[in-house]
């Protein structure tokens, strides 16, 4: 039995001065309470007292949305509260009607919404992408969204919040996933042009966040050519130039100028690679940047040619140091290689449980099974 | 290391030959000796190491991490060497400052290490190394590279340093040892042409091209003298005496691969005093009371380490000699083919072995009659071996012996290939150029009213062909899985493709039970409803019948000149 709270389609709500509530706290030791502050339905992790859910599977009246990648941010919400890149980026790729009413919240501020103490730290995942702090009475939950804490010029760099709970992704949650630097990566992309300039260099990359994160190493590292992006990366490049990120001269491909970029640096969607459209360039090299290329047959079966192990999560070793760091007896999987990362915990005396939540991790409607790795 | 390790892990993804190459020159060109030396000794398989196993590397990995998460992450990658290498833990000791093992000092070391020693070294390297370089290391010493590099293409690449021919390396290879700093001195011009001081040289052997049947107008029969052309493998016969007087001999197989401890059977021939110095160009054969068997039993004695007796009897191994290239230290190459041969049938004849005959010629008198002797080798003379014939072989009456594959010299006329309609079931996107296409098929013949795939075939249709396959297996997929997709097939529905092979054999790996030999695509019938491709019992039956008595099936189309 659900709290009965007054459906309250008031913006006003989010900044609502904090209620103390007793009563309703005592519902949650229902099924599936994973806390007291936190539990989990059908539409996603919901925190019942603030009456909210976090990245939602489903539209929902109340969302906090951590980041703007379809599997976390969707659209049909009613209200939505995130970070202003985050609710930039929806409205860039749902259109400014993707919800009824947004709010944005800076990082660090904090909103109080029925007693609930809400606030958003830099999860260094993509631009404008947070970790949601819920302090409540009893103690304090952190939902992580997808992060990562290696170095990214593109976004604020991943901030440490202690908490008595961490709900954290797993998506490279086996050992064998250790990401090598990104700036080692790109150069081996150097490396190859220069080997074969007479062939065009195509880099699948994830549209929001990978793909902007290449384009500035490469000009880290001193590409200083045009770089050429398929039409599908051109909305949020342009947002990412437009937040102050200087990309260099970033150029979209027109289908006339594909058999002329022979030793050009051109970025696209990794679905892209395998699809028609890269027909028509020089002899391409076919790139990928993607944590899931760190494992041989993954990249073999893509048909890739240069594995480029870049990744906007974390990897196994950031994953372990993290749990450990945020203090947490509590750790909660929302998705990827649970199982072994709950062995982990478990191993340590962590409470550790696995929510196999159903819709995350697939960024790119082609590559189902890989997200936006 | 980490060099070597760079080149073999871009080699790996690198699926063109001309890109490998550059690679590899790449490599060869900027890689100081003896490191290149040893690379190139890994990659042409002239290095082993014999107390690296697997289980020793297992026990390392099991030592360092907790066993469920190991079994975890090796069920997932799925190759022990690569697990190994992602899984294994930064040193938790002080960070030692030591530079990684070059390769050099990895070949040095495991030569001189011994069995009780080698868990601490290799352990040390791995802590040293980076991933690519554990990889590599760790495939370096369980043998088997599996880049999709083969020696030839090494040499090639270091032939290409100095604008050689690959044939020059080829023939001073087998007197080279790691790390090959006189051949490096030789193609970079520091230094003289090695001495080839091995008396088993490897000669690049001479190949034919296809004969197309238009040449027929511009060649005269006299010009040519004809042979059968056997279904074995190519191989060349060294025999000498090294500087102890003792003899010495070495089987090669046509790239130039050392082959002789496969064939203990006919070392011993080659090594009989009698046998002489001498190089023979021939084909390895069955051979069983007189009869050639089929290439299929001819695969029981391939790619083996250790022969026993009993193979050796059940399958015993034979030589048909086809050109002599070299005797009692007399270069025969440059001599025209009917002077050789002369000199070849005189050697047979005194050296009277019955592992080792002559490859016969057969006698025509009008490119008709050679047709007809192609046609139905039985009929020419060739009863006990019919079925080891896949053609006939044309060559220049007066031709010298050239290395590689000269124009208008040697031809080879195959047999008319295995004719089948079957379906398409599944397609697979290939690799490298041909990454966006779905360019890998695999068809099934009708078993009943169900579909049951024989074979894969990845070639024989035209780039444009290649256009409306994949355009076809876009708009009729089922199903996908990963890189396949499943495409729609009934007897409604379905695309027949026309396939063309060589051979057919029982397969227990096939869900048919069986397996073809080369097969491709020899026309795609869009024209053909699916209910009417063939039955597998069309494959059975030839099966059962010994394939040689196709001629007669219905669906074997005849050419004529």
């Amino acid at each position: 039995m659900p709290v009965s709270r007054g459906k309250t389609s008031c913006f006003t709500l989010w900044s609502g001065i904090p209620r103390v509530i007793g009563v309703e706290l005592t519902y949650l030791s229902g099924q599936m309470a994973l806390s007291d502050l936190l539990t989990l339905t059908p539409a996603g992790l919901y925190c019942p007292v603030a009456d909210v859910h976090i990245d939602p599977v489903r539209p929902v009246p109340r969302a906090l949305i951590t980041h703007g990648h379809s599997d976390h941010a969707r659209a049909g919400h009613a209200q939505v509260l995130a970070t202003r890149e985050t609710l930039a980026i929806m409205g860039l790729r749902y259109g400014a009607q993707f919800c009824q009413s947004q709010q944005a919240l800076a990082y660090g501020e904090r909103v109080g919404l029925n007693g609930i103490d809400v606030s958003f730290h830099p999860a260094g995942h993509v631009l404008g992408s947070a970790q949601i702090r819920l302090q409540g009475p009893s103690g304090c939950v952190v939902v992580s969204g997808d992060y990562k804490r290696a170095y990214d010029p593109t976004c604020a760099p991943f901030e440490l919040v202690r908490c008595d709970a961490f709900v954290t992704e797993a998506t490279f949650g086996l050992p064998v996933f250790r990401h090598p630097d990104a700036v080692g990566e790109v150069a081996k992309l150097l490396r190859s042009c220069a080997l074969f300039p007479e062939r065009a260099h195509l880099v699948g990359a994830y549209s929001l966040g990978k793909a902007q994160r290449v384009m500035k190493l490469l000009r880290l590292a001193g590409w200083d050519r045009p770089i050429w992006i398929h039409g599908a990366l051109e909305k949020i490049t342009q947002f990412y130039q437009s937040e102050g990120i200087d990309l260099g001269d970033i150029r979209k491909v027109s289908a006339a100028d594909r058999a002329t970029l022979a030793g050009e640096m051109i970025i696209c969607p990794p679905g892209q690679l395998a699809d028609l459209w890269s027909r028509k360039f020089p002899d391409p090299v076919t790139a990928f940047a993607s944590g899931w290329m760190r494992v041989r047959a993954r990249a073999r079966q893509r048909g890739i040619e240069l594995p480029l192990v870049i990744s906007d999560h974390v990897d196994w070793d950031d994953l372990c140091a993290t749990i450990t760091e945020t203090g947490a007896s509590e750790i909660w999987v929302t998705h990827g290689a649970e199982e072994a990362i709950v062995h982990w915990c478990q191993s340590r005396g962590l409470d550790a449980r696995p929510l196999n939540i159903l819709g995350y991790g697939d960024e790119e409607a082609d590559t189902s099974s890989e997200g936006e790795a | 290391m980490n060099r070597f390790a760079h080149l073999l892990d871009a080699l790996a993804y690198e699926p063109s030959r001309n890109n490998k190459l550059r690679l590899l020159a790449d490599y060869f060109r900027n890689t100081p000796d003896p490191e290149r030396g040893f690379a190139l000794a890994a990659m042409t398989g002239a290095l082993s190491f014999k107390h690296a196993k697997p289980a020793l590397i297992r026990a390392l990995i099991a030592e360092r991490t907790d066993p469920v998460l190991f079994a975890m992450s090796y069920d997932y990658v799925g190759d022990l060497s690569e697990t190994v290498a992602l899984l294994w833990p930064a040193p938790q000791t002080e960070r030692r400052n030591v530079a990684p093992p070059s390769l050099a000092d990895v070949v040095h070391a495991l030569d001189q290490t011994g069995k009780a020693q080698l868990p601490q070294l290799l352990a040390s390297w791995l802590d040293d190394l980076d991933e690519t370089g554990r990889w590599a290391l760790l495939k370096l010493i369980t043998g088997g590279l599996r880049i999709g590099v083969s020696a030839r293409l090494a040499k090639t690449a270091v032939a290409a340093l100095g604008d050689f021919a690959p044939n020059e390396i080829e023939e001073l290879w087998h007197g080279l040892v790691p790390p090959y700093l006189d051949l490096f001195a030789w193609v970079e011009g520091h230094q003289e042409r090695p001495k080839a001081n091995d008396p088993l040289p490897f000669r690049t052997p001479m190949l034919a091209h296809a004969l197309d049947e238009a040449d027929f107008d511009k060649l005269d029969p006299a010009d040519f003298c004809a042979e059968w052309k056997w279904d074995g493998i190519r191989v060349q016969a060294v025999a000498g005496t090294d500087e102890d007087g003792r003899r010495v001999a070495r089987l090669y197989s046509r790239n130039g691969e050392d082959i002789s401890k496969s064939f203990p059977d006919l070392m011993e021939m080659l090594c009989e005093p009698h046998f002489g110095d001498v190089s023979l160009d021939g084909e390895l054969l069955v051979v069983i009371e007189g009869a050639v068997q089929s290439f299929g039993t001819l695969q029981q004695r391939l790619n083996r380490k250790n022969v026993t007796q009993k193979l050796a009897a059940q399958y015993p191994a034979h030589i048909r000699a086809y050109d002599l290239l070299a005797e009692n230290g007399e270069d025969l190459r440059e001599l025209p083919f009917v002077d050789r041969r002369a000199r070849l049938e005189s050697f047979v004849e005194r050296l009277g072995q019955s592992r080792l005959d002559l490859s016969p010629q057969i006698a025509f008198g009008d490119w008709p009659a050679l047709a007809q002797a192609r046609r139905d080798p039985a009929s020419a003379g060739a009863t006990a071996a019919a079925e080891a014939i896949e053609g006939v072989m044309l060559k220049r009456r007066d031709c010298a012996y050239v290395p590689g594959r000269p124009k208008g010299l040697w031809f080879k006329w195959k047999r008319d290939p295995f004719n089948v309609d079957a379906v398409l079931m599944y397609a697979q996107r290939g690799h490298g150029r041909r990454s966006s296409f779905y360019s890998d098929f695999t068809f099934g013949v009708w078993k009943g009213t169900e579909l049951v795939p024989v074979g894969k075939a990845y070639f024989g249709f035209t780039d444009a062909e290649l256009k409306e396959l994949d355009r076809y297996i876009r708009n009729h997929t089922r199903n996908r899985f990963g890189p396949v997709r499943e495409l729609d097939f009934s007897a409604e529905q379905g695309l027949v493709l026309e396939i063309a092979f060589e051979g057919l054999q029982r397969s227990t790996r096939h869900k048919s039970g069986l397996a073809m030999r080369f097969p491709r695509i020899a026309r795609i019938r869009w024209d053909k409803p699916a209910a009417q491709a063939d039955q597998i019992e069309v494959l059975e039956t030839w099966l059962d019948a010994g394939l040689r008595q196709r001629a007669s099936s219905a669906t074997y189309g005849q050419k004529t000149l």
